[in-house]
């Protein structure tokens, strides 16, 4: 079959991705979910939190995706759910697997990348020890404690300060568990603040810093665990070793943007954040083929996941339309000193409305600073920012204008003490 | 009343299995374990079928490992399991290396091994860039392949299993004594009589050769830890590559696995405990670290998962293949190359029941094949169309890493020997074995083993009994 | 007098506010803003918060529904609330607002439901 758009993945990027693009006169759209239903992850996120940008109030996580399936179904957008897309290539031919028809092809005018990224696991920590039960990511407690019904311990041990593992703890706690402690090998939360506040503060969960797991005890489940202190190389520190007791661990550390589909198209995938490059429309170094969300780069708000894909579904729609201007005049983008990555990394300002938003993370927390947008050597914008965390995406607003005088095709953003 | 009780179902329990299945006889397997391959050793292994040239000349390791390694074609074109000889290296990078890989060259020809060439720096780095370019010389085995060990084995239980061998798993041996001349074997599951006895208990089979009064001898657990990497990395080297070999074996390799990843591993660390399958955070360091000596590229970057096998190493040299007690015989102490030589130890297990009295009629009705093997996507068009009108869940992924379908996880659970149990699943058809490790798989496998199996969510179990993943209902 | 520590959730700033409590007389300091002020002076003398969590539905597809307190219920009360919504199982079809819970122990707030659950 032949399709104008297809969007690939039903969460909070592809549904505001789809909506944009209906939006700037797309019609023929066809959204691939591989779930049951729409809504992604957010549907297991049943915590406030969401929208406080995007609609000026706190919404849950099924709440806020169902605002945008309301809106979906309002437009009559196509969805098929329960489907897996298997394969894309460059030409955008996108092979996919659903049990009504099996495998079955479509050629699509455009593609929009919204799969959206999965949790790190104990392999990827490689963490010593036996291999009981009880150890899980805190997605997959999450999943089964807010969408089954199912109790995954008693007695747990969050690893890791990441915002999934932090609302587990409060989850976990008033569904009757006793969460002893959370850990995080970093100086620094990886999490929201408002998270450490609300779900470890207000229920008595100690946090500790520099501290990691360094060993897993249990042969069937999981019995407990031995914790140490780690030194500024995040080696464990000897003498410092303590066992705790507990049928379960969740591991709350990292996400990785899933683009096992974006290189099998030759996408270009940037080793910093894991995700396509993209530009100013989100599109990515494959013509044709945009992506918006958790599978560029993971962010910690969904509001600014869906801002992103607005730009998403209009590039499309532009795209699609023949209005995406393909101008030589490329800027690239790029973090320095103190900045790890700046999305989009590359703008083309004659498709830029009205300003470009960059999303950026540090790599440490540093207080009193600037930061500061460079070109050629000379200061194009300075944000003074009281704090700056690598828990807490930055974003900074530049106009049209300003990139349109940019005459160097570098813009350097980097970390300055005020 | 059995005719054969086999006491152990790893890969050698398994090969017996299905030997003594082409005869008519009433055969038992008991597995103290919940599933079939679920041991120290045959659960995690290199995955490697060595071309033989490592053992002495004469040893039975020497002579099996080359007779078993010659079987495996046809056993798993038969079995449909995934085989491969992607032949081996053994690189030297000194000259006491260089004078080591000529021994091992030497020994090759002397145990029969065939295709041995030695290489020189040019050759080495023409056929596998990626070795450190340092590398002076190799022993090159054409015959050397890769399998996966715990997939090979249950697909001997498949087989012996659909010609009749029943097996009792979450079965433990206590005692046996004999009765009349029959064995008596009284184990936590009641008791069985049977006329033999084959022990292939792995790393308790010192245990069992007490009870049947054998010459002793003791098992020496020796640990080794592996690092499985991603599948971006399953081309970093083709061949098997092994370093010259130490006192404490054939040392750390780097290899592309069956399914198209690579891995490194495994130390040697003796210990005390022998079900003690942990990794160590020394281990890991000292696998990467001996890795790198072969290929320096290699890092903690794109591992997956890690794991660690335990070595049924004994107090003597080679291979326990003997009548420890009329009527019983040991296939004990199989360390490696105990995957390689398994089918050859099963025919010469079956020999030594013969000689200790066993009659052996053929099963005339004996099938090697197994039916319903393939992945819904290694399925041609027409196949898939079938399985998609059988179950519609055929066209649903439920392992996202390794593109397994429900059905395919159903069909897992159905067949012959089924998995019961969430590593059960991995085991069989890879889900939760890629590069999320079951991070997103893992409730759905939950769910269908619950489903398919009729049993409670709390109830299902990562493997053995205790080790169930949900707690109770929130509500 | 007593003294409390927290740390402001307004800002990624997250400053650390010291309350002073004296006499009914409350001052705050470490605040950089006056809204690092409101927030401790709500969190010292009626700190509140929104609950959210899962009910049991009877035929639904799913055996659980995603529900929250409509508005922030007093933080003392999080778990008596915890007690009430354990107790309630409500029929399928639920559809996102249905009310779960009237006036949950007379906070004047509801709970809510927050996803849909069809009829199995």
């Amino acid at each position: 079959m032949k399709r104008e758009l297809v969007i690939i993945g039903g969460g909070p990027a592809g549904l505001a991705a789809a909506v944009e693009a209906h939006n700037n006169g797309i019609n023929d759209i066809l959204i691939l979910e591989r779930d049951k239903n729409l809504g992604g992850i957010l549907q297991q996120c049943i915590h406030n939190g969401f929208g406080l940008h995007i609609f000026g109030e706190q919404l849950t996580g099924p709440e806020y995706s169902e605002r945008f399936i309301k809106k979906v179904n309002e437009l009559n957008i196509e969805y098929m759910l329960d489907t897996m897309v298997l394969n894309i290539d460059s030409s955008r031919k996108i092979t996919a697997l659903t049990p009504k028809t099996g495998v079955f092809e479509i050629e699509a005018g455009a593609v929009v990348l919204a799969m959206g990224c999965r949790e790190r696991t104990r392999g990827a920590l490689n963490i010593p020890g036996s291999r009981p039960s009880g150890i899980l990511t805190a997605g997959a407690a999450q999943r089964f404690v807010n969408m089954e019904g199912y109790m995954v311990g008693k007695k747990v041990v969050i690893l890791g300060s990441g915002d999934i593992g932090l609302i587990m703890a409060r989850r976990m706690t008033l569904e009757g568990a006793e969460v002893k402690m959370v850990l995080e090998i970093m100086p620094y939360s990886t999490g929201l603040k408002r998270n450490i506040a609300q779900c470890l503060v207000d229920y008595d969960i100690p946090l500790y810093f520099n501290h990691t797991v360094v060993n897993i005890h249990g042969k069937n489940r999981l019995e407990g665990v031995t914790v140490a202190e780690v030194d500024e190389y995040r080696k464990p520190i000897a003498g410092t070793e303590k066992y705790v007791e507990c049928d379960t661990l969740l591991l709350s550390v990292g996400l990785i943007p899933e683009n096992e589909l974006s290189k099998g198209a030759g996408i270009e995938i940037s080793g910093i954040t894991s995700g396509p490059v993209v530009d100013e429309s989100m599109q990515t170094s494959v013509e044709g083929i945009f992506a918006c969300g958790n599978v560029v780069h993971v962010h910690d708000l969904v509001d600014f996941v869906t801002q992103e894909s607005y730009l998403a579904g209009k590039g499309a729609a532009k795209f699609i339309k023949g209005e995406l201007s393909k101008s030589k005049k490329v800027i690239s983008t790029l973090g320095e000193n103190g900045i790890r990555y700046v999305v989009p990394q590359k703008i083309n300002p004659d498709n830029v409305d009205d300003s470009v938003n960059f999303f950026m993370r540090v790599d440490n927390v540093y207080k009193n600073v600037f930061i500061e947008v460079l070109s050629e050597g000379k200061t194009v914008l300075k944000v003074k920012r009281p704090v700056v965390s690598p828990g807490e995406m930055e974003n900074i607003k530049i106009k049209r204008e300003i990139l349109e005088n940019i005459n160097f095709n570098k813009l350097i953003f980097s970390l300055k003490e005020a | 009343m059995y005719d054969v009780i086999i006491i152990g179902s790893g890969v050698i329990g398994a090969a017996v299995a299905r030997e003594l299945s082409k005869y008519d006889l009433k055969v038992a397997v008991l597995e103290k374990s919940s599933d079939a391959a679920n041991g120290g050793s045959t659960k995690a292994n290199s995955g490697i079928v060595h071309a033989g040239y490592d053992a002495k000349e004469g040893s039975l390791k020497a002579k099996l490992n080359v007779l078993g390694n010659k079987m495996y074609d046809e056993l798993c074109s038969q079995m449909d399991v995934k085989f491969k000889r992607n032949g081996s290296l053994v690189i030297a990078f000194d000259d006491e290396e260089v004078k080591e890989v000529k021994k091992l060259y030497e020994r090759g020809i002397k145990n029969g091994v065939e295709g041995l060439e030695i290489w020189d720096r040019e050759r080495i780095l023409k056929e596998e860039p990626n070795i450190n370019k340092t590398v002076i010389s190799a022993l090159y085995a054409p015959t050397a392949g890769i399998v996966s060990p715990f997939e090979f084995a249950i697909a001997l239980s498949e087989v012996a299993n659909s010609n009749g061998v029943e097996f009792k798993f979450n079965t433990c041996v206590k005692n046996i004594y004999k009765e009349n001349d029959i064995f008596v074997i009284e184990t936590n599951n009641g008791i069985y009589n049977s006329k033999f006895i084959v022990n292939a208990a792995g790393i308790h089979s010192d245990e069992i050769n007490d009870m049947l009064h054998g010459e002793k001898f003791k098992i020496l657990p020796r640990r080794g830890e592996y690092c499985l990497y991603d599948k971006v990395c399953g081309d970093l080297v083709n061949m098997t590559i092994f370093q010259t070999p130490t006192e404490k074996g054939k040392g750390i390799l780097v290899s592309p696995t069956i399914h198209g990843n690579m891995f490194v591993g495994p130390n040697a660390v003796d210990i005390d405990e022998r079900e003690d399958v942990s990794t160590t955070q020394d281990g890991l360091d000292e696998v990467l670290q001996g890795a790198k000596k072969s290929v320096s590229s290699i890092s903690s970057r794109n591992i997956i998962t890690s794991f660690t096998g335990i070595r049924s190493r004994t107090d003597k040299d080679d291979f326990i293949i003997n009548v420890p007690e009329r009527g019983a015989v040991n296939a004990a102490g199989i360390e490696s190359p105990g995957l390689s030589s398994s089918p050859a130890i099963a025919v010469m297990v079956l020999q030594l029941l013969k000689k200790e009295g066993l009659s052996l009629v053929k099963n005339n009705n004996f099938n090697p094949y197994r039916k319903n093997t393939k992945l819904f996507l290694e399925m041609n068009e027409e196949e898939r169309e079938a399985a998609l009108k059988t179950n519609p869940s055929y066209g649903r992924i439920i392992c996202r890493c390794e593109s397994i379908t429900e059905g395919d996880i159903i069909n897992a659970i159905k067949r012959p020997i089924g998995a019961k149990t969430i590593d059960g699943v991995k085991k069989r058809v890879r889900a939760g074995m890629g590069r999320c490790q079951g991070g997103f798989c893992m409730p759905r496998v939950l769910d269908i083993l619950s489903r398919e199996l009729g049993i409670p969510k709390e109830a299902v179990e990562k493997s053995d009994v205790g080790s169930f993943i949900l707690t109770g209902k929130t509500k | 007098m007593s003294k409390t520590n927290i740390t402001c959730i307004n800002c990624p700033m997250g400053c650390p506010l010291e309350i002073t409590m004296e006499n009914d007389i409350i001052s705050v300091i470490g605040n950089k803003c006056n809204k690092g002020k409101e927030y401790a002076i709500r969190e010292i003398t009626n700190p509140t918060r929104i609950v959210t969590s899962t009910v049991k539905v009877n035929g639904g597809e799913r055996p659980v529904v995603a529900i929250k307190t409509q508005d922030e219920i007093p933080k003392k009360l999080i778990f008596d609330v915890m007690k009430e919504i354990n107790k309630v199982t409500i029929n399928a079809p639920v559809n996102l607002g249905d009310i779960v819970i009237e006036n949950v122990l007379n906070t004047n707030v509801n709970v809510i439901a927050t996803a849909n659950d069809k009829v199995k």
